[in-house]
């Protein structure tokens, strides 16, 4: 007798994670009717989409690909999101919070420490109403932060596409419940259960493209907070906010306006997955500004249906 | 098995080959789990500096004299303000031998459904017990229900040692108690361990105050528990959960049916039945995006060909021949009851999820309800409340390819959906069926 839950001794950490996110991509796919994969071009969602690839070879992937564009976003992953959904042949659709602003459905926030970050959710539930969207991918992991690390794989939202972190669908087994009342989506995570450095083994050994900025580089940078952010036109700087040049690469990819860069010297995948094993900070501690305003900043922006 | 030696930094730039082991714990604010599990993160130096000022500062601010690891697990706004863990958080840790996923999960009563879920695909379970206490209902509950959802493993942890003087005895009585208690079950792997999670001792390092246990710490037993048996116990199951048709000139006529292998092994050339109708065809392909297998094992995810255009779609499963499951339209199941809006009652109406497939299904009979302190069974019960766990009998709209749940998670397990809200409200663990 056997528990089918146990694995045989052969098959490794991340192979199972992928058997898994193909799993779950499979489900997502045959229950809903609408879904969509957000694609930003950082490096979690670049492997969502290798593992879709991978889900439904040697078929296309039937799904479109979608990015909610803040337009501010670093140049070298706009470039590189482009790309490789032409590469791949999926449908592409670009969410503009410029849009959104120019319509009147947000209003910009001002001042040095403006962001487009909050506005994005307004953008995001706006777009899943246009398209009819049922579920969505997302790239999310449980490592990631003390919110997320409670959230369901397959994450119900409301017709306001509110998450309510006391209300969740129960989630045993893998049997996954993708049924809907009108109005309401899913938030689909089949990388849940990976960690950061899952995340960059994978790219590792699927050899993976990922864009420049991942990679130690020269820029223009000045100091906040104790982090280092990129010069550019969208953060006016404060007085005293001198910019230098340094060698920096980034570990995730966000708005130009909240992602700090780390010194590095990595040129290389197998030199920037050595820094990232030996890094004693966490991936958002580290480099999103966005997450450190208050202790539930993340639950916060999760209940209005973020991402 | 490949596992690197203890000492061996893991080479992550190379294959890796460490396995993973899914645990499951639950208990309640004051017997030490979390602070257990904030040890195990802490000394496993899974922590990172900016976790470790953030609780520096929380444990100032409330008052504390040293750095409480506990809050290193601390979840949600809703929970911190009412001081107790409501929902299943999961932990990622990883050593050079093993990655851990844990589930953790409350204990109170109330969050039965809670435990029930973390259990669900847990290996094994680690159970936290207070020394100064000993086995208590809330132990006895965690065991019963991870053995029912087929947890086949029990580490007992016998925490807060020092409030005991270090006690041999008091650890000997705790430790037979609860081997007995799983024996009873038909548990026979029960490892335990005398700790202080508030201290260290034992968890990751040896302690010289408890130098009468040999050993070893709770993460070497953790990295060196064999949890996983071969797949070849049991038969070929593989529910289909999607047709793969290019509609591209290259694939012209290709059909594939994707899924996951739920048990057993599936070989190209194996002579398999499509259930439930149990049309018999041959294996002629098993394929990843990489390449062309020869088998396939749990829980690789597949796409499979066959020799014969048949019909085969989303609930179909694909099983071996010569072992197929029963093609079943009653089924009698361990109900797990999880909606707090209304309770389970004969004649009730609900969809049915089982592997790949959905139906509805038709409560025939409440037989038995469990008292989750007695552990008793109410032979008189009639329906099922928020929480209870019951033995019931379903009718089927469509037949189901089962196999009772001892044998097979997958093709044993089920959830029951509320046609009305769309909420999960149940979860089953099939007995039998016909």
């Amino acid at each position: 007798m056997t528990t089918a839950a146990t694995r045989p001794a052969s098959l490794d950490t991340l192979s199972w994670l992928e058997a898994e996110a193909i799993h779950i991509i499979r489900e997502v796919a045959a229950e809903c009717e609408r879904p969509c994969l957000l694609f930003s071009g950082g490096k979690d969602s670049i492997v969502m989409l290798r593992l879709a690839e991978k889900a439904f070879w040697p078929a296309r992937i039937p799904f479109p690909v979608m990015h909610v564009d803040t337009g501010h976003n670093f140049p070298e992953a706009i470039d590189f999101r482009d790309r490789r959904a032409a590469e791949l042949g999926v449908d592409l659709i670009v969410a503009s919070v410029q849009d959104s602003i120019d319509r009147g459905r947000v209003v910009e926030e001002v001042g040095p420490r403006a962001s487009r970050n909050r506005l994005q959710t307004v953008t995001l539930l706006d777009a899943i109403a246009e398209h009819h969207f049922d579920a969505l991918f997302g790239g999310a992991r449980r490592d990631e932060e003390k919110a997320r690390a409670k959230e369901r794989i397959f994450s119900f939202r409301d017709a306001f596409g509110q998450w309510d972190p006391s209300n969740q669908r129960p989630e045993l087994w893998n049997l996954y419940n993708g049924r809907l009342n009108r109005g309401e989506h899913i938030r689909a995570f089949p990388l849940s259960n990976w960690t950061e450095l899952d995340v960059w083994q994978y790219i590792k050994r699927e050899d993976l493209e990922i864009p420049s900025i991942y990679f130690a580089h020269q820029r223009d940078m000045f100091e906040r907070d104790r982090m280092l952010f990129p010069v550019s036109e969208f953060v006016p700087r404060l007085p005293g906010e001198e910019p230098f040049p340094a060698r920096v690469r980034f570990r995730t990819v966000g708005d130009m306006t909240c992602t700090a860069g780390v010194l590095s010297e990595a040129e290389t995948l197998e030199q920037v997955v050595s820094e990232i094993a030996a890094t004693r900070i966490t991936e958002r501690g580290e480099t999103r500004a966005d997450d450190r305003f208050s202790e539930a900043a993340m639950e916060d922006r999760k209940r209005e249906g973020y991402f | 098995m490949t596992t690197a030696s203890p000492d061996a930094p893991v080479d992550i730039l190379g294959p890796d080959h460490r396995s993973l082991l899914r645990l499951a714990t639950a208990g309640s604010v004051d017997d030490g789990k979390s602070t257990l599990i904030g040890r195990l993160l802490y000394d496993s130096k899974q922590t990172f500096i900016d976790q470790m000022e953030a609780i520096e500062r929380t444990s100032r601010t409330r008052g504390e004299d040293a750095v409480n690891l506990a809050y290193l697990t601390d979840g949600l706004r809703s929970e911190r303000e009412q001081g107790i863990t409501i929902d299943v958080a999961y932990r990622y840790f990883a050593t050079p031998r093993r990655k851990f996923i844990l589930a953790d999960t409350p204990g109170h009563v109330q969050y039965t459904r809670n435990m029930v879920t973390g259990a669900s695909t847990a290996d094994a379970a680690l159970l936290l017990v207070d020394a100064r206490k000993g086995v208590v209902e809330q132990t006895r509950r965690h065991a019963y229900l991870s053995n029912l959802l087929g947890i086949r493993h029990f580490v007992l942890c016998v925490n807060k040692m020092d409030l005991v003087d270090w006690d041999r005895a008091t650890f000997d009585r705790i430790a037979e108690e609860l081997t007995r208690f799983a024996s009873r079950m038909g548990v026979t792997d029960v490892r335990a361990i005398p700790i202080s999670a508030k201290l260290g001792d034992w968890v990751v390092e040896p302690s010289s105050r408890m130098s009468w246990y040999a050993g070893p710490p709770l993460l070497e037993l953790l990295e060196t528990l064999e949890a996983s048996e071969p797949p070849q116990h049991h038969a070929a199951r593989l529910p289909v959960q999607y047709v793969i048709r290019p509609l591209r000139d290259e694939y012209h006529d290709y059909r594939g049916y994707a899924g996951t292998i739920a048990s057993g092994v599936l070989r190209v050339g194996d002579r398999v039945a499509v259930m439930p109708s149990a049309t018999e065809s041959t294996v002629v392909a098993i394929e990843t995006y990489e390449q062309q297998l020869h088998e396939a094992t749990p829980p690789m995810a597949v796409t499979v060909r066959l020799a014969d255009d048949l019909d085969v779609r989303r609930g179909s499963m694909i099983v071996s021949a010569e072992h197929p499951p029963v093609a079943a339209s009653t089924i009698d199941a361990h109900v797990c009851w999880m909606n707090e809006r209304a309770p389970l009652r004969e004649r009730d109406r609900l969809v049915i999820k089982h592997a790949a497939q959905t139906t509805r299904a038709l409560v025939e009979e409440v037989g038995a309800r469990l008292d989750v302190n007695s552990l008793d069974y109410d032979l008189t019960a009639s329906q099922l409340s928020l929480n209870d766990i019951g033995r019931v009998r379903l009718r089927l709209m469509a037949p189901l390819s089962i196999d009772p749940y001892a044998e097979s998670r997958e093709t044993g397990a089920f959830i029951l959906i509320d046609e009305a809200t769309s909420a999960t409200v149940g979860a089953g663990m099939i007995t039998s069926g016909e």
